[in-house]
This record gives structure tokens, sequence and C-alpha cells, in this order.
């Protein structure tokens, strides 16, 4: 089978992000990037559905040069095929990206041949408009699913689960078919050494990425609150010892 | 500032709590401090300095002493903590070289009594099973090799002090600023620490900040010479033959030395540090904070590209580390200075202001000991810092274009093998002679002194090698051969057969002016200053202790006027020693003369008849240079065509002559002078290869750094004088004891009996702590359980031998006496020429004084 997974070049977790002064942009000086975490299973399923049932496997991003990073990260965890729509700006606003994307596929397409599955992640880490899998699902007039937390092939179609409040949904779509992939599903791998080199080799294909702008525009960057917590110390020693009891029973552990 | 949540006052006030910080105020502790506040701007116990991602193994082998002593002694420490896991380690060859570097390491390890062996192929195999002893030549085994918790023991350290009552901790506590106090007449002090949790009032504050170290000293004006770097490390895993050991450690550590790489377990998984990538450089502004960073802020992003090669060589050596995933990988920070060691000690701008800087895990808990001691007693007891101390820097190597281009240039030796002549590459050219044109037309080889140019030899005496033939043999090893030439050889024979001249503008030259010099210099000089104006005196400087902390020579000016003359080596160490301890009343003037001062030094037998053409007094009659009216020792103000110079009668090769001073804008014009005079003699441009090796040796003349350190003192030295003088000065009740109790080890002048190798050519030890063996091999330790080992090695062409110095004790050091040297692991016979300072060449200094 025929896979493709769109990923996201974005900001490393972990560290306080900040904002540049004119509020346009996320002060990258001290940042590693990543792939968004929804992405990462993505494309770990993706490894995984092409090593069960054969095919290959192609990862694709719309972003800075430097995005080739993420592509080849994916091709040291064993994507085979890297394709990179270079833009000169960290991001597009989402029908935008979602133009480039599906233009992008419909060429890889027409000259590989269709896509079983074109896999999202749910939602990218840092702008998380929840609607490029979606948008591009639409233009290309295939059935898709979001949420999803378990694929499974069964023939020409593909089942997809997804947990919702009530219980399990598990939806059954004819393929080709797109999915936003959500974190959970699988616990992705990390690169091998030799993964690594191997991802050095692999040749990463450029395609122009075209589309109008669309009607988000982004005004400005706020930096989130800073949550602070507080500590109390409740005492030192066996001082401690009645206060660590009351909070204990505060917070239900002891009766 | 928010409210005050620290003391108000401490009398010390440690910055960092990284391994020296935590391993500082444990033994302050210990030694007596009892006020003592740590401070640091990350959390504990891991603050997010170098020591929180520091892989922690020791490798104790080092041919350099000092590093290697407080490898040692920091090892033990771990030990007594309980916090060292020994899992022995493997140094690999990949590389011909590396066999023969693991010969010179066994030389080594050999000296400082650490176990080690050389090991096969086969045997690293049957060590480490997953290794691919297909591309190795062999080994260096070291059993003792281990792995410590650097965190537990500095916690340990840290919370020791806190329960003896001595200490307060503060963490998540940011320095704002140092303040210091300007003191008229001598350097600014430092006065208090202010933290974003109020001002502490300090009477000394210690910089432990490891990366960040240069920028809290800058907040008081001071300078800690040191660039962040990157190191990077990967760990893989999990690898099954690990994870089936079941143990933190069950194979040794390998360095892959060829590749700089190494791989050591960490339970399941494998840690693959490198030294090999492209020098990566930050600077300590540009380190992100805490909360800015997704680790530590010490712990950034691996850069892959760097790093590739390296997995590749790892990859080669055990395979199994392809199929491993990479669960962390870092450029790690750690701290690199322009000369690779460490930067310890008060600094040089601000009194009580201590820096205990760019210090390796391995070497930490004995540097704090080492640093705490010096903060008690004024200087170290356990050994001496020579090489670590901060005050060895000169202005320019204080920058960050030296500190960045030495570091540039060494980060890859970090593994490397380093010769112990090796030259540096980088940063040459900063300092020139005014004889530097003329130098560089007769061919001179440059070495690097502190940043001067001197010539260690001129090509242009390559024809003198046919005078002397018996004596310029070349060496048949290319190790033994390297940055050196028979022409020194040529050199020195020519200036004992007739008259050299030797470019010594690398001296330094102090000056003291006032009515308190003679009574400063009395204090702070062994011998007595009080001489005659025109006259000088040779003296060592001693530590508190009474070891060697300085030698160097006076001359009397005038009543009121003294100038200290000191080596290119020792005179940033010199400079500050003596700054620290000038009275602050006004009664002493010190004045750093040495960028206006040239020096060329004229020695020989005909050095006299040379000089006599072109000297004169300032009416232009004749000077008289003769032995009575200008003795041995004398200083005196000439005209040397013209050029206003003063010339001073002394000599460190053994040969009548003069050390010549002028202003450094007359500098080419008297060596010009000098030089035409001296043709008829066929004067010879010398080198330094002659002034510091192989005329000093034969005139068994020590050397500070060398022979002189502060683990000895000058009865031992051979250079204790038969009366004390009655002024004290620093240092003298220990002078005193010492002389009472006698040498533990006495310096001695060794011959090598024979050189011959096995492989039938002669080897020549390069004077880098070849271990000095009974004739039953035993390594040999003093009293004071100091090991016997070379301090200098050189040709003697006067004398026909080759030439060892080595403290031996007393019922070794006895003339005629039969021991061995080990060198590159071989064992050569030798013969005790001398014990004690009599010379091996003239004995009776009668060509000086003729």
């Amino acid at each position: 089978m025929r896979v493709l997974v769109c990923v996201k070049r974005v900001p490393a977790p972990g560290a306080k992000i900040n904002i540049t002064a004119d509020g346009q942009a996320v002060d990258t000086a001290y940042l590693a990037f990543t792939t968004s975490p929804h992405e990462e299973c993505a494309v770990e399923a993706a490894v995984q559905l092409v090593e069960a049932h054969g095919g290959e496997s192609t990862v694709l991003t719309l972003g800075p040069a430097a995005a080739e990073e993420q592509l080849r990260y994916a091709a040291s965890v064993g994507v085979t095929g890297c394709v990179l729509l270079p833009i000169d700006v960290a991001d597009w606003d989402p029908q935008r990206t979602a133009a480039a994307l599906t233009e992008a596929i419909r060429t890889i397409e027409a000259t590989d041949g269709t896509f079983d599955l074109v896999l999202f992640g749910n939602e990218s880490a840092d702008s998380g408009n929840f609607q490029i899998g979606v948008r591009v699902a639409h233009a290309l007039g295939r059935p898709m699913v979001n949420g999803v937390k378990g694929i499974e092939i069964d023939g020409d179609s593909v089942r997809a689960r997804r947990e919702a409040e009530a219980g399990v949904e598990v939806y059954v779509l004819p393929m080709p078919a797109v999915l936003g992939v959500k974190e959970g599903i699988n616990l992705p791998r990390y690169p091998t050494m030799k993964g690594r080199l191997n991802a050095k080799k692999v040749a990463v294909r450029q395609l122009t990425a075209s589309g109008e702008p669309g009607g988000q525009q982004m005004v400005t960057l706020l930096q989130a609150a800073e949550q602070v917590s507080e500590t109390v110390i409740l005492g030192r020693g066996a001082d401690a010892a009645s206060a660590v009891v009351d909070l204990m029973e505060e917070l239900g552990l002891s009766k | 500032m928010s409210e005050q949540t620290v003391p108000s006052r401490a009398t010390v006030v440690v910055i960092g709590a990284g391994i020296v910080g935590n391993c500082l105020v444990g033994h302050l502790s210990r030694l007596g401090w009892t006020d003592m506040v740590l401070l640091d701007k990350g959390p504990l116990p891991n603050p997010g300095g170098s020591t929180g991602h520091a892989s922690n193994f020791i490798f104790p082998t080092d041919h350099n002493k000092e590093m290697a002593f407080l490898t040692v002694e920091s090892q033990n420490q771990y030990i007594a903590h309980g916090l060292n896991n020994t899992c022995g380690g493997i140094e690999v060859a990949r590389e011909p070289q590396r066999m023969e570097e693991f010969q010179r390491r066994m030389t080594s390890a050999t000296a400082w009594g650490i176990d080690a062996r050389l090991v096969t192929p086969a045997e690293i195999k049957e060590m480490v099973p997953f290794i691919n002893d297909e591309i190795l030549l062999g080994g260096y085994y070291t059993p003792s090799v281990s792995v410590v918790d650097s965190l537990a023991t500095g916690t340990l350290m840290r919370e020791g002090a806190v329960a003896a009552g001595h200490l307060s901790v503060f963490a998540n506590t940011e320095v704002l600023d140092l303040e210091t106090t300007d003191v008229p007449g001598g350097l600014p002090k430092i006065t208090a620490v202010v933290t974003d949790k109020g001002r502490i009032e300090a009477e000394h504050v210690v910089v432990a900040c490891g990366v960040w170290s240069p920028r809290i000293a800058a907040m008081a004006g001071a300078t800690i010479p040191l660039t962040p770097a990157v190191h990077q490390m990967a760990d893989v895993g999990p690898i099954d033959v690990l994870v089936e050991s079941n143990q933190e450690l069950a194979y040794p550590i390998v360095r892959d030395m060829d590749t700089f790489c190494y791989e050591r377990q960490s339970a399941g998984s494998m840690e693959v540090g490198s030294y090999a990538h492209r020098p990566i450089l930050m600077r300590p502004d540009d380190i992100p904070s805490n909360e800015a960073s997704a680790l530590t802020p010490t712990e950034l992003p691996l850069t892959y590209d760097d790093f590739e090669p390296q997995m590749e060589q790892a990859i080669e050596l055990m395979e199994m580390l392809g199929d491993a995933e990479i669960k962390y990988a870092i450029n790690g920070l750690l701290s690199l200075t322009p000369d690779a060691n460490p930067v310890l000690g008060e600094t040089v701008e601000v009194r009580n202001l201590w820096s205990a800087a760019a210090v390796w895990i391995k070497e930490g808990p004995g540097i704090a000991q080492l640093v705490a001691e010096w903060m008690t007693y004024g200087y170290p007891h356990m050994c001496d810092p020579h090489g670590s101390d901060i005050s060895r820097f000169y202005p320019h190597e204080k920058t960050e274009w030296h500190i960045n281009a030495r570091c540039n240039e060494h980060f890859n030796k970090t593994y490397g093998i380093v010769h112990p002549r090796e030259q540096w590459a980088s940063q040459r050219g900063i300092r020139r002679s005014p004889f530097y044109a003329r130098e560089e037309a007769l061919g001179a080889v440059f070495f690097d002194a502190r940043g001067w140019e001197r010539p260690q030899w001129y090509e242009s005496n390559a024809e003198l090698m046919e005078k002397y033939p018996e004596a310029c043999e070349p060496r048949t090893h290319e190790w033994d051969a390297r940055w050196w030439s028979p022409i020194t050889n040529a050199e020195h024979l020519q200036m004992r057969a007739s008259v050299g001249m030797v470019d010594l503008t690398a001296f330094n030259e102090f000056d003291f002016e006032g009515p308190g010099a003679l009574g400063f210099l009395q204090y702070m000089c062994v011998n007595n200053v009080d001489v005659a104006v025109g006259r000088s005196v040779y003296t060592p400087l001693l530590t508190p202790h009474g070891g060697f902390r300085g030698d160097l020579t006076i001359q009397r000016l005038g009543d009121d006027h003294f100038r200290v003359i000191t080596g290119a080596f020792d005179g940033g160490r010199d400079n500050y020693w003596f700054r620290k301890h000038l009275p602050t009343d006004g009664s002493v003037t010190f004045t750093d003369r040495s960028q206006g001062i040239c020096t060329v030094g004229v020695w020989g037998p005909n050095a006299a008849a040379t000089m006599a053409k072109i000297v004169t007094d300032h009416t232009t009659a004749p000077y008289d240079l003769s032995q009575e009216g200008f003795p041995y020792g004398a200083v005196r103000d000439v005209i040397i065509d013209g050029v206003p110079c003063t010339m001073f009668r002394i000599s460190y090769v053994g040969e009548n002559g003069w050390e010549i001073y002028t202003r450094m804008e007359h500098g080419l014009k008297l060596w010009d002078a000098i030089w035409e005079a001296g043709q008829e003699f066929e004067i010879c441009p010398v080198g330094i290869g002659v002034y510091a090796v192989t005329g000093r040796i034969e005139k068994g003349y020590r050397l500070m750094g060398a022979e002189l350190e502060s683990e000895y003192d000058p009865v031992e030295a051979g250079l204790a004088r038969p009366k004390v003088k009655s002024a004290d000065f620093l240092g003298k009740e220990a002078y005193l004891k010492a002389r009472e109790e006698g040498p533990a080890a006495i310096m001695c002048t060794l011959s090598m009996d024979s050189q011959r190798c096995a492989d039938g050519y002669d080897r020549f030890p390069t004077g880098g702590n070849e271990p000095i063996l009974t004739l039953t091999g035993e390594r040999i330790l003093d009293a004071k359980g100091r090991v016997s080992r070379v301090t200098t090695a050189g040709a003697g062409p006067s004398v026909g031998k080759y030439l060892l110095m080595a403290y031996l004790p007393p019922e070794h050091a006895v003339e005629g006496t039969k021991l061995q040297v080990m060198y590159m692991n071989e064992r050569y016979p030798v013969t005790v020429e001398r014990a004690g300072a009599t010379p091996l060449f003239d004995p009776a200094d009668a060509r000086m004084k003729s």
C-alpha cells in the first residue's frame, strides 16, 4: 500500500517559548524543532502499516527549508520518501496550506500513483487550527475521520477507531481515505544510529508550494500567562507531620 | 529585588552548586570555615550546569603531574563517599602512533603508581565481547577506571557543611551583581553579592559557575578566561547484551582514541560521546536560561550533521550500536580554557574574589580541596597549582579572541597525542622582540613563550653542525626528534667555544621603588636583598608553608629602587604575587616595565672581547669590563654604540657574559652592534634550546615549574644558602624547619648510561615526568610520598652525555648510584652524576668568572 504522512515543523516543547518583540513570530534563538506529537504518531502508524502490509510511505511538509530536518527525522524511523514544499516563512494560513498540500498530493499521485491513505496529525502543536486534514480530504473528495486512535486495513477499506465520550466509535472508510491521527495510537520509536545515517542519504523531492492566501490572518502572538506554582513549605522534619496529615486528609488520601 | 531571604552577611559566598561549588563548601567546612553561603541560579540537586549531564567517568592516567595527582585524589574522595563504581577502562588504538602513545601512557602510569597494562585485540574482545577487534591494533587497560556519582557526591559534601552548621544553601537564586570597594594603593576588594533574594556582604566570593564563570566574574571587573564549548553525547538503547548484564556497568568503558570517541555502558544502554566534531564554542551570555531550556541550559539539542561521522565510527567499532534507538542526544556544554587547564585561585583584578572554574568531574573534589586550602592557608598544601593558577595568563591571553583561537585549536586534541614540546599554530606573532626581523632572516625556528616568538634554534647555524659532527647526530625516532633540531647542540658548542647571543626579550622586569621597597622585598624573598647599589641577588620566593612560589633575580638600581627579572612563563604569576602582597600605604610603587624593555644575552669565552669593542661610558671612554671592574652579579649602565643600556653580569648557561637590556626602540641597533662586533669571533645566534635546556642542564640550573614547585623547598632543591638572613620573610618559619629537618629528597643530575632501545637505536627522553626506577624496577618514593621523576631532560653536548634532572631520596641521591629511567615503557640505565646544585659542567663556575 501507499501511505502519505503530512507533518509540520514546530518548536520543541519543554522550554518556555518566547515571542519576538514585534509579536509576529516565536523567538527561535534557543529553540530546537520537532514534529508535532500527533504527527510523530502518524509517522509511526505509516511505518507500521508498510511494515505489516508492504508498500511504501512518504512524508510531506510545507515549511521553511529547515523543515528538511523533520523530513529526515521521519526517514530515520523508516519513511522511504521525502517531499518538501518550501516557503519563506515559518507558516501559511490553514486555507493556503491545505491548498498547497492538495496540489502537491495531486502532483505526486499523477506520476507515482494514488495514496491509499493520507495521514495527518489531529492538529499541529503550535497553531492548532484543527482543519488542514479536513480541508485536504474535502478538496481531494476523500472520506476523512479525525481523532483516530486505531487503524486496521481490511482489503480495500480501512477501519478507523476513535474514542468518544460515550465509548468507542469505529468507522469503515473506503480507500483512498484521509485520517487525522491522535497521540496515543502508538508509541513512536526513536531513530537508531543506522536510521539516522540512512536518512542522510534519502533524496528530498522539492515541489513548488502554491495557493492563495486564505481568510485567516495572524494579528499578533501573545505570551501565555505564566503558570506559577506556589511552593508551600509545610515544615521540616517531624514538625511537618501534622500539616502533612491535614493535607492528605484534604486531598482525600487518608481517612 | 524581592524581600531579603538570604543572610545579609557571610564570610564566604560560593556561587555555583556543581561538583566544584558543592565539594568546595564541604572542604572549607572541614578546614574551619563556619559562616558560608552557597548560591545557585538553578534548582537542586541539578542546577543545570555541566555537572548534571557529565558522563562521570574517570580515566586516571595523565601525563601532566598536577592533573594526574588531582584526578587520583578526586577518585579517592569519590571512593570515600562510596560513590565510585569501578568498571575498568580500555583505550583502544586503530593507528600505529596510538600504540606508541600507549607506551608513553604506561610510563606515566608507572610514575603515578596507576595499575595499567597493554592488551591485545583478543584480550579486548574478551573483556568487551561486542567490540570489533578486527579494526584494533591493541589497547591500554586501566582496571581502576570508574564511573562516579558527581551529583550525589556534591550533595553529600554540601549537606555535610549544612549539618555542621557552617553553610546556608540557596537554590533558584540568581546573582545580579558583585560589589567591590576600591582600596587606595591596592587592588579593589570584593564586598558583597547582590542576588534576587537580597544582598550578602561577604569577605570572600568564589566563582564556581562553570560555563557561566566569565559572566559572573565580569560583574566585579575580573576575568575568568574560558569559553563554553559543545561536547556531543548520545544515549542509545536498549541493547540486549547490556540489558541482560543486569548491571549499571558490566563492561569496561571503551575510549576509541583515534576517532576521539567513547562508549560507556549506562545500564541497558550505551553512552556514545565525541571530541571529534568541529569545535563549537558559545558565549556565556548566549546560553539559555533554565526556563528557556527544554532539558537544562547546558544540554542543547544535538546537531546531527556534526555527529554523523562519529556514529559511523561507533557502529564500525560496535555494530550493535547501529540498531539501538537514540533516546537522548545533546550538545552538552563544558568549559574550555586557552591551554586546557583549569582556572583556579584569586582573580588578579579583585582581592578575595576566587575562581574555581573549568574543572572536569574527574578532578572536581580534589580541586575543591586545593582551592579550599588555598583560601585557608594562602597557598595549597596538597600540590602545586602551577599549571592551573589563574594568574598565569597575560592580558592578551584573556581576550575572547585568544580563548577562541586556542580552544578551536586544542578541542580536537582532547584525545589527541600531544608532544611535550608541541607548539601552538594559532595566535602566533602576538609578541615580537625588536630583533625579530634579524632572527627571521637568520632562519630562526620560533617557539611560543606566552605569546612571545622566541628563536628555538637558527637554521643559519646548520653549517656549524659540520664543525661538531659527533654532537649533532640526528635522532632516529621521529617522536624524539619532533620539535627539536641537532642545530641546538651546534649552537651550544659554538657558544662555549667562542660567543653566542640569545634573545631574552620575553623576560619580565618589575620595578619596586620607594622608601618601603627594601623592606617589602626582604619580606617577599628568602635571600638578603639588602645588597649594594649596582649589585644583584638570586632568590627563591616561598609559599607560606615553605615551598617554592617563584625564583628570580633582583637588581638593586638605587637605595630605594629594585628591579626584578623573571621569566616569560612565570611572569604573570610573579606579577600577581608581588602585587597581592604590596603594602597599601604608598611606601612602595610597583611598575611592570616588561613591555618597554628588550634583552639580549651575550655569553662565551669571547663575550668580553666582543663587548669591549662597543661598550663605553657616557663620555665615550671604553668601559672597564674586567672581572675586577665589573664583577659577576654587578649591574651597570653603559652606552653601546650610542644606545643607553644596562649590563648585568650573570649567566644561566655557565659562560662569562651579560644580560643586556635596553628600551624596545633601541633594540635593533643594539642587536646590530653586538652582531657586528662579534663577527671576528664568529658570533653565533643561539636559541632557547641552548638557553633553557642544554646550557642550563649542564649547569644544573633549576627552572620554576619544572624542578621548583611548591611541593619542594630550597633545601631539597639545593638552593639553601649557608646562612638565613635575620629579616623576617614569607615562609621563613617553614624554611627554618626544613633546614633543621633536612631534605626528604635532593635535586640530582643524572646521566643515561645507555640510550639504546630494544629496537637497536638510541632514544631521548623528553623530560615529561619519566619515572626513575631502582635497578629492580621499583618506582622511588621519598619519605613525603613524592615520586622521583624526570623534571628536565636534555643533551649535554659539552659533557658528552644525555642528562636528566630528578629529585631522589637521600639514600639514592649519592653520586655514582646506578638507577634506571623509564621512557616509552622501556628501562634505561642511569647514573647519579650530581646530588645537589653543583654543576656537572665546570663545577667551580670558573668560566663565568674569568
